[in-house]
C-alpha cells in the first residue's frame, strides 16, 4: 500500500511541471481569449464592457471578415492538395528510383524550410517584381514580348502567395513522407514486381496505404500550419493589400485587435478562428480513419 | 579521491542550482525593464536607485523620483534621446529611465497589459500597432493643458508661448474638441509631393500650382513616357487627403469632413475632392499598387528617383530614407504644397508631427509634465535639431540647413499648412478603420477594381457609424 502511494507521488511529481506549465501557459491564455471575446475593450483597457455574443454577430455581417475567411480557407485547400501531391511525388522519386544527386535534391528541397518568412518575402519580392522580377523576365523571354503581369497586384495576389507557400512548405512534407517510405520492406516491392505490377501500382497499391498514418498525420499539420504560415506571409509579403484582397483571418484578427483598437472584437476572430482549426482537424481525422496496416 | 570529487560535484550543481534561483529572483523584480531588447540605458537598475551616468556631476540631490520615458526610435535615431534625458536629469535632478525601440509598442506593450505603464510615451499616429489611437479612443490619456502654461525648466518662457501658433489647437493634440490639451506636438515635417527637380530644369517644366495645370503636365509626362503620379503606400494618402480637403474647402469644410457631419460626403467640396483623386488614379504608375506595401513600398519611390513617375506624397524623411537608392543624373530633390483647385486658390501643405503623451496609467505624473515641459527648452530643441528632429518651437526655421532649409521653408513661400485628423471614434465601431475605408481603396481605383462611385459609397455607408461613436 504504502509502496503504491509512494509511486504515485512520483508519477505526480514527475508530471506536476509539464501540467502546470501547460496549464499556465495553454489553458488559462485560451480561456482568456475566449473570456475577452465577450467584452467591448482595446488592448490597453482599464474598463470593459460586457456584449455577450454581439463581437460575433458582428463577425457574421462583416463583409472583410468574411473574405479574410474566404482566403484562409482557399489557401488550407489549394496549399494542402498542391503542396501534399508534389511532395508525396517528390518523396517517391527519391526513395524508390535511383537517380544521381539524391541527397543534394533533398537538401534543395528542404532549404526553403529552414529559411525565414523575411527571407522568403525578400526573395518573392525579386521575383515577383513587375518591372525586372525574375517571373515576369522569364515570361517575356519566352513569349517574345515584354510581359507585366503585376503578381501582386489584387487579382494574382492570392495565386502569388500560394505559390510562395508552397514553395516553402513542400521540402518539410517531403522529407516526413521519405522517412516512413524509407522504412517499407523492399521485399514487397519485390514480391509485387514479380507478381507483374508496375512502378505506379505499386505507388498506389504498396506505398501509399503503408504510409497511411503519416499522411494522417501530415493533413493535420497542413491545415495548422497553413493558418499560421499564411499570416506570417501575409505580414510579410502584402500586408493584407491591395485594399484588403489578400487579408486573412490572422492577419485581419491582428488589425482588428491592435490597429483598430477593437481587441474585444480580434478575440472573437481569434475565437472563431481556433474553433474552425479544431474542428476541420477533426473532421479530416475522422474522413481519412483507416485500419492501420503493418508490415 | 573518488568520495571528493563526488562532492565537489554535488557541491557544484548545488550552486549552480542557487544561482539559478538567485537570477530568477533578479529577473522577476527587473521583469519590466528587461523585457526590452534594445533599451539603451542598463537594464540591471532597479526602480529607485537608477544608476545616474557617469559624466553627471552637478545633478541635485532630488525627491528620488524616476520616471520611464519610452520613445520610438525612428530615422532620426536613439542617441538624441539618451542626451536628452541626460540634460532633463542635469536641470532638475529627476533621473530618467530611458526605453528605445523602434518597435516600441512591442517592448513597452506586454507590462502595460500588465498594469505597468511608462510616465512619458513618444510615439507618432497611424503606426499599425496604433498604441496613441487606442489610448485616445480609451480616453486613457493625462490632460496636459496646464503644461502650456508651465515655465520651461531652466528658463524663463512658458511653454505655450515657445509652441508654434496653431500646434495645440488641432484634433491631435485636443482629440476631444474641449479646448483642453492631451498630447504634446513633437517633431513636425512638412508633408507635400516630392518631384525630381532636376527633371523640371532639364524639361523646361513649372511645377504645378493648380489641378488643371497638373492634369495638362501629365499628358505632356505621358507622351515622354512617365507617369504623373505614384504613392509609397495608401496609408501617405492621409496628409495628402487632408492638404487636398482643406484646398477645397478652407478649415470648415476640413473639420466637418473630420468630424463626419451628416451629408459632407454630398457636397459639392467632397465631390471635388473624390474626382481629384479618382483623376489622379488614372494618372498613377501602374505598377504602384501592387508594390504599396510595407515589403516594396521603396520600389514605389524609387519611380520618381528613375523618372519613371513625377510626383508622391511624403514626408521630409524621405531624404535620409532613400539616401543610398540610385537615382537618375542630375537627381536634385524638389517639394511642393499641393496645388490650389482654382487658379488663384490656396495650395496647401500638411504638417505631419508626433505626440508625447502621459498616460493615464504614470504613477509620476508631474515629474512627467516637466519632462515634458522640458522638451521645448532651447536645449532639447538644439539636441534634436542636430539630429534632424524639428520642434514646433518659432523661429526654429532660421536654423536649418540643406534640404531641409528649402523643405521647411515652404509656408514661407506661399503654401499654407494644413494640421488636423479624422477625430476619434470609441469601440463602437468595430470592423473598420479611416485607413481601410478612405485610402487602401486608391489601390483598386488604380488598378480598375473598383469604381469612384463604390469607393465614395463606402465611405458614406461608415460615416454615421462614425458620427455616432465620436469620443466626447
Amino acid at each position: 500500500m504504502k509502496k503504491r502511494s509512494g509511486r504515485n507521488g512520483f508519477i505526480f511529481l514527475c508530471a506536476a511541471p509539464a501540467v502546470i506549465l501547460f496549464t499556465v501557459f495553454m489553458i488559462i491564455p485560451t480561456i482568456n481569449v475566449f473570456r475577452m471575446s465577450l467584452f467591448k475593450r482595446s488592448a490597453y483597457s482599464t474598463t470593459e464592457d460586457f456584449v455577450g455574443l454581439e463581437n460575433f454577430t458582428r463577425l457574421m455581417s462583416d463583409a472583410n471578415f468574411i473574405r479574410s475567411m474566404q482566403n484562409t480557407i482557399l489557401l488550407i485547400v489549394v496549399v494542402t492538395i498542391v503542396t501534399f501531391a508534389f511532395a508525396l511525388v517528390f518523396a517517391a522519386i527519391l526513395t524508390r528510383e535511383k537517380i544521381k544527386g539524391q541527397n543534394f535534391f533533398r537538401i534543395i528541397f528542404y532549404i526553403p524550410n529552414i529559411l525565414s518568412v523575411v527571407v522568403i518575402s525578400a526573395i518573392f519580392s525579386a521575383i515577383y517584381d513587375t518591372n525586372n522580377g525574375t517571373l515576369n523576365s522569364l515570361l517575356s523571354l519566352f513569349s517574345g514580348e515584354t510581359v507585366a503581369i503585376l503578381w501582386k497586384g489584387e487579382n494574382m495576389v492570392m495565386p502569388s502567395l500560394i505559390i510562395a507557400m508552397v514553395w516553402q512548405a513542400i521540402g518539410y512534407y517531403m522529407v516526413m513522407y521519405m522517412a516512413s517510405m524509407a522504412s517499407i520492406p523492399q521485399s514487397l516491392y519485390e514480391s509485387a514486381g514479380l507478381d507483374g505490377a508496375g512502378r505506379i501500382t505499386q505507388f498506389f497499391q504498396i506505398t501509399l496505404p503503408l504510409i497511411w498514418t503519416n499522411i494522417r498525420t501530415t493533413l493535420t499539420f497542413f491545415i495548422i500550419s497553413t493558418i499560421n504560415m499564411a499570416f506570417l506571409f501575409v505580414k510579410a509579403m502584402t500586408s493584407g493589400g491591395p485594399n484588403g484582397a489578400s487579408e486573412v483571418a490572422l492577419s485581419y484578427m491582428y488589425k482588428q485587435a491592435y490597429t483598430n483598437s477593437s481587441y474585444g472584437y480580434g478575440m472573437a476572430i481569434g475565437a472563431l478562428v481556433f474553433i474552425f482549426s479544431f474542428g476541420l482537424s477533426a473532421l479530416v481525422n475522422a474522413v481519412t480513419k483507416r485500419e492501420p496496416l503493418e508490415f | 579521491m573518488k568520495k571528493i570529487l563526488s562532492i565537489l560535484l554535488v557541491a557544484a550543481m548545488a550552486v549552480s542550482v542557487l544561482a539559478g534561483c538567485s537570477s530568477g529572483a533578479d529577473g522577476t523584480t527587473a521583469a519590466p525593464q528587461t523585457d526590452a531588447p534594445a533599451q539603451t540605458q542598463a537594464a540591471g537598475g532597479n526602480e529607485t536607485q537608477a544608476p545616474a551616468p557617469a559624466d553627471e556631476t552637478q545633478a541635485p540631490a532630488a525627491d528620488g523620483a524616476t520616471i520611464t520615458v519610452a520613445a520610438i526610435e525612428t530615422a532620426y535615431g536613439s542617441e538624441m534621446w539618451q542626451e536628452v534625458c541626460d540634460a532633463f536629469t542635469a536641470q532638475t535632478g529627476i533621473q530618467v529611465e530611458l526605453i528605445t525601440d523602434k518597435n516600441l509598442e512591442d517592448v513597452i506593450g506586454p507590462s502595460m497589459q500588465a498594469g505597468d505603464f511608462p510616465d512619458v510615451i513618444h510615439l507618432a499616429t497611424g503606426r499599425e500597432k496604433a498604441l496613441t489611437e487606442t489610448f485616445i479612443k480609451d480616453q486613457n490619456i493625462v490632460d496636459i493643458t496646464d503644461v502650456l502654461s508651465m515655465t520651461v525648466p531652466g528658463e524663463s518662457a512658458v511653454v505655450g508661448d515657445k509652441i508654434a501658433g496653431g500646434f495645440t489647437e488641432t484634433s491631435l493634440t485636443n482629440p476631444y474638441g474641449d479646448g483642453k490639451t492631451y498630447l504634446a506636438p513633437m517633431f513636425y515635417s512638412p508633408c507635400g509631393l516630392f518631384y525630381n527637380a532636376g527633371l523640371f530644369e532639364e524639361k523646361g517644366w513649372s511645377v504645378p500650382t493648380t489641378w488643371d495645370e497638373m492634369w495638362a503636365l501629365g499628358e505632356t509626362a505621358k507622351a515622354e513616357g512617365i507617369s504623373l503620379f505614384t504613392y509609397p503606400t495608401t496609408g501617405y494618402f492621409d496628409a495628402f487627403f487632408y492638404a487636398l480637403m482643406y484646398s477645397v474647402g478652407g478649415a470648415e469644410f476640413f473639420d466637418q469632413a473630420t468630424n463626419y457631419a451628416e451629408g459632407i460626403w454630398d457636397t459639392p467640396e467632397a465631390q471635388t475632392c473624390f474626382d481629384i483623386v479618382a483623376k489622379l488614379a488614372t494618372y498613377t504608375e501602374p505598377t504602384t499598387p501592387a508594390q504599396a506595401n510595407d515589403q516594396d513600398f521603396t520600389k514605389n519611390q524609387q519611380l520618381v528617383l528613375d523618372n519613371k513617375a513625377l510626383f508622391m506624397p511624403n514626408g521630409t524623411w524621405i531624404v535620409g530614407e532613400m539616401a543610398e537608392a540610385p537615382r537618375a543624373d542630375g537627381f536634385k530633390w524638389g517639394m511642393t504644397a499641393l496645388p490650389a483647385v482654382q487658379a488663384g486658390g490656396d495650395g496647401y501643405s500638411y504638417t505631419w508631427f508626433e505626440q508625447a503623451w502621459i498616460p493615464g496609467g504614470s504613477e509620476h505624473q508631474d515629474e512627467a509634465k516637466q519632462f515634458i515641459a522640458f522638451l521645448y527648452s532651447d536645449v532639447a530643441c538644439a539636441i534634436f535639431a542636430k539630429a534632424g528632429a524639428i520642434q514646433p518651437v518659432l523661429n526654429i526655421a532660421q536654423t536649418l540647413e540643406g534640404d531641409n532649409q528649402m523643405f521647411y521653408a515652404i509656408y514661407d513661400n506661399g503654401a499654407k499648412a494644413a494640421m488636423g485628423n479624422f477625430a476619434a471614434y470609441d469601440s463602437g465601431v468595430i470592423g473598420v478603420s479611416n485607413r481601410e475605408v478612405w485610402f487602401d481603396p486608391v489601390n483598386s481605383l488604380v488598378s480598375g477594381n473598383m469604381t469612384q462611385q463604390d469607393w465614395i459609397d463606402g465611405i458614406k455607408e461608415v460615416n454615421d457609424q462614425m458620427r455616432a461613436n465620436l469620443v466626447q
